[in-house]
């Protein structure tokens, strides 16, 4: 016997830290990580309700197991993109202008970073 | 509150915790090291509901494979060790970023939770024989198509990185970091 308002909150509060994450990082991996963390909210929700339901397909299950490759390649294709962009600009930072790509290293992101130089989180 | 539902709390308050330092971490490093604690402890979740097999392949998968691909790229990527301001946006943006995260959260709750009902469920717990039997037989054209895909991005990700190492070569480019 379980309750099913453990596996919801904890998809919601995961689901929100990963739109947290990709909405307030900058390093493209870091990103990326936010994105899994989203992944895994729904994985969760789709493995709580086959586990309570009468799941003739076994599609909670089936389909986890299917969103599980399917960020496995996407996982493979986003870390060769940003590897592409490193090698182009030179960083992996989304908040440079894109106009700084054809002479990276000389506009260090002061217009769109205005308070890094705070101490807080 | 069943024992089932203590077990839950546990693994999913070491998810939340873990998963809220990956996003909020300032070491690069730090932050796919706590994905893994968040995704080990999100395959605990599986287990508790009864989903061994999803377990063991979100280990496999997404803790051997996923975040060792994360890591790869953090350090081809001349990721900095210590503590980095330049990781996270702006004071004003991540408020931002933390209420919209917030309402997120609030809106799946305020529907989830409704949904999810007072009473305790009964546990149907799913055996290994009961989902090989329906992988390779009712879902056995998406399993193939995902397979499909799984080759299609991996030639993908070798194009992607021929590409622009052709495209750089003529310019003679400094050192190539692969």
């Amino acid at each position: 016997m379980i309750h099913l308002a453990g596996p919801y909150a904890l998809a919601a509060i995961l689901a929100g830290l990963g739109a947290y994450g990709v909405l307030a990082r900058r390093n493209a991996v870091l990103v990326l990580i936010g994105v899994e963390l989203i992944l895994n909210a729904a994985n969760i929700l789709l493995v709580a309700v086959g586990a309570v339901g009468a799941d003739t397909w076994q599609a909670g299950s089936v389909l986890t197991l299917f969103v599980i490759t399917i960020a496995a390649a996407e996982v493979c294709v986003a870390l060769a993109v940003v590897l592409a962009v490193f090698r182009l600009r030179g960083d992996i930072d989304l908040s440079r202008a894109s106009t700084s790509a054809a002479q990276p290293e000389t506009a260090p992101s002061g217009a769109a970073q205005p308070e890094t130089a705070e101490p807080v989180r | 509150m069943t024992g089932l539902d203590i077990a839950f709390a546990a693994v999913g308050l070491v998810a939340a915790a873990s998963g809220l330092l990956a996003v909020t971490t300032r070491h690069v490093v730090h932050a796919a090291l706590w994905l893994v604690v968040c995704l080990g402890a999100v395959a605990g979740c599986y287990l508790v509901l009864g989903a061994e097999f999803v377990a063991l392949v979100q280990l496999l998968v997404y803790v051997g494979a996923v975040v060792v691909l994360v890591l790869f790229a953090l350090m081809l990527t001349r990721a900095p060790i210590g503590p980095n301001d330049e990781v996270t946006t702006g004071r004003a943006h991540r408020v931002l970023a933390a209420v919209l995260g917030a309402g997120v959260t609030g809106l799946l709750l305020a529907v989830l939770l409704p949904a999810a009902g007072p009473a305790a469920r009964n546990r149907s717990g799913t055996t290994n024989d009961a989902v090989a039997e329906q992988i390779f037989g009712t879902w056995v054209w998406p399993f193939e198509a995902l397979s499909l895909l799984l080759l299609v991005a991996l030639i993908a990700a070798f194009a992607v990185s021929r590409m622009v190492g052709a495209a750089e070569e003529p310019a003679g480019a400094e050192a190539d970091p692969r």
